[in-house]
C-alpha cells in the first residue's frame, strides 16, 4: 500500500507498477508519480511541460 | 547485449516495451533523464544500443546528440529526433523529398505572420514548431481571430513561439490516419476520428483500424526515410488529391493501436532495437 500525498488515502499498487509511472489516487483524483516500490512511495506528478509529447 | 532505455516518466508504452524486453530475457538499464549528469568530455558508453523514450523533447534531443557523437547506437538517432521534433524541419524534409504535405508559411514577427496568414487564406492552422499532443494548435478562421491570437502569442509565448508556423487548413472530414513505420516496414495504421478538427488520441480522437494500402505504405515509408528512418509514427490527411503527410513523431505513443490493429507494436519495436544493436 502506498499513501496519497494529498489525501493520505491508502492506494494498492498493482504488481506490474513501474517506478516512474503516473497513477491516480482513487479517492481524490490527484496524479501521483511512483518514486519507489520497496517501500512504496508516491509524490505529486510533475506538471506537464511545454516540450512534453511524442 | 547491453541495452539502455532513456526515459523519465513511464507511460503505458514504456511499460509494454519493458515487458517485451523482459519476456525475451533481455536485461536493460533505465537511464532516467532527470538523474543524468552528462560529462561531455567523457566519451566511453558501454551500450550496444539505447532506446530513447523521453517525454521531454529537449532532453531527448541533447542526450541523443551526445550519445551519437560518442558512437552509441540509438533508436531513434539525433537527426531523426531533431527533424521530427521541429515541425518546420519536418516540413522541409518532406518537401525536399517531394512528399505531399500541406502548404506552410513561416514568419518571425506578428506583422509578417498576419500578412502570411492573409496570403495563405483563411482558415489556417497556427502551430508551435515544437510541441505535441495537439497542444496550442489554433485554427484561425478570420482576421479578427488572427490579430488576437498573434497578440496573445507575442505577449504570452516563450521565445520559440515567435517563429510562426502557419499551415494551410486541410478539411479532414472527421478523421486522419496515423501509420506506424518500424525500419523498412509500415507495420500498421489507424484512423483517428473526432468531431473536433483536432483528432489526436491524446485529445479524445478514437482509434480504429486502417488498412495499409499500397499507397499508404509507400507514402509512409517515404516520409519515414525523409526524416531519417527508424521507429516513427506518421500523421496523414486524406484529401481529394490523395494522401498528404502532416507530421512525423519520433517517440511514438501506441497504446490505443495494438488491440485496434492486432499488431504487437512493442514486439516490432524491440525486434528493431535488437537488430540495430547487432549491426
Amino acid at each position: 500500500m502506498a499513501l496519497c500525498t494529498e489525501c493520505e488515502a491508502e492506494i494498492p499498487l498493482d504488481p506490474s507498477t513501474e517506478v516512474g509511472e503516473i497513477i491516480q489516487c482513487p479517492d481524490c483524483g490527484t496524479d501521483l508519480e511512483v518514486l519507489s516500490l520497496h517501500p512504496p512511495e508516491l509524490a505529486p506528478a510533475p506538471e506537464e511541460e511545454e516540450d512534453w509529447g511524442e | 547485449m547491453k541495452i539502455g532505455i532513456l526515459c523519465s516518466l513511464i507511460r503505458k508504452e514504456e511499460k509494454l516495451l519493458f515487458d517485451e524486453f523482459r519476456r525475451r530475457g533481455h536485461d536493460f538499464t533505465r537511464l532516467d533523464d532527470r538523474e543524468l549528469i552528462l560529462d561531455l568530455h567523457h566519451r566511453q558508453w558501454d551500450f550496444d544500443v539505447i532506446l530513447e523514450r523521453c517525454i521531454n523533447h529537449s532532453r531527448a534531443l541533447h542526450t541523443l546528440k551526445y550519445l551519437n557523437d560518442c558512437g552509441v547506437k540509438t533508436v531513434n538517432t539525433y537527426e531523426v529526433a531533431n527533424t521530427c521534433g521541429d515541425k518546420l524541419l519536418t516540413t522541409l524534409a518532406l518537401i525536399r523529398d517531394g512528399i505531399p504535405t500541406p502548404r506552410v508559411y513561416v514568419a518571425y514577427t506578428p506583422e509578417a505572420a498576419l500578412q502570411a496568414i492573409e496570403q495563405l487564406g483563411y482558415p489556417v492552422v497556427l502551430k508551435p514548431a515544437v510541441g505535441s499532443w495537439g497542444r496550442l494548435l489554433s485554427k484561425v478562421n478570420d482576421r479578427d481571430a488572427a490579430e488576437a491570437l498573434l497578440e496573445h502569442k507575442e505577449t504570452l509565448g516563450s521565445y520559440h513561439h515567435s517563429t510562426y508556423y502557419i499551415q494551410e487548413y486541410v478539411e479532414k472530414r472527421g478523421r486522419d490516419i496515423r501509420s506506424f513505420v518500424v525500419g523498412d516496414e509500415t507495420i500498421c495504421a489507424i484512423y483517428r476520428s473526432a468531431p473536433h478538427w483536432i483528432t489526436n488520441t491524446a485529445r479524445g480522437g478514437v482509434a480504429t483500424n486502417c488498412p495499409v494500402t499500397p499507397d499508404l505504405n509507400e507514402l509512409s515509408l517515404r516520409a519515414a526515410k525523409a526524416v531519417g528512418g527508424g521507429v516513427v509514427a506518421i500523421d496523414i490527411f486524406e484529401t481529394p488529391d490523395g494522401l498528404t503527410v502532416n507530421e512525423v513523431n519520433y517517440t511514438m505513443e501506441f497504446r490505443n493501436s495494438i488491440d485496434t490493429t492486432g499488431v504487437n507494436i512493442p514486439a516490432k519495436v524491440v525486434d528493431y532495437v535488437l537488430q540495430v544493436a547487432r549491426r
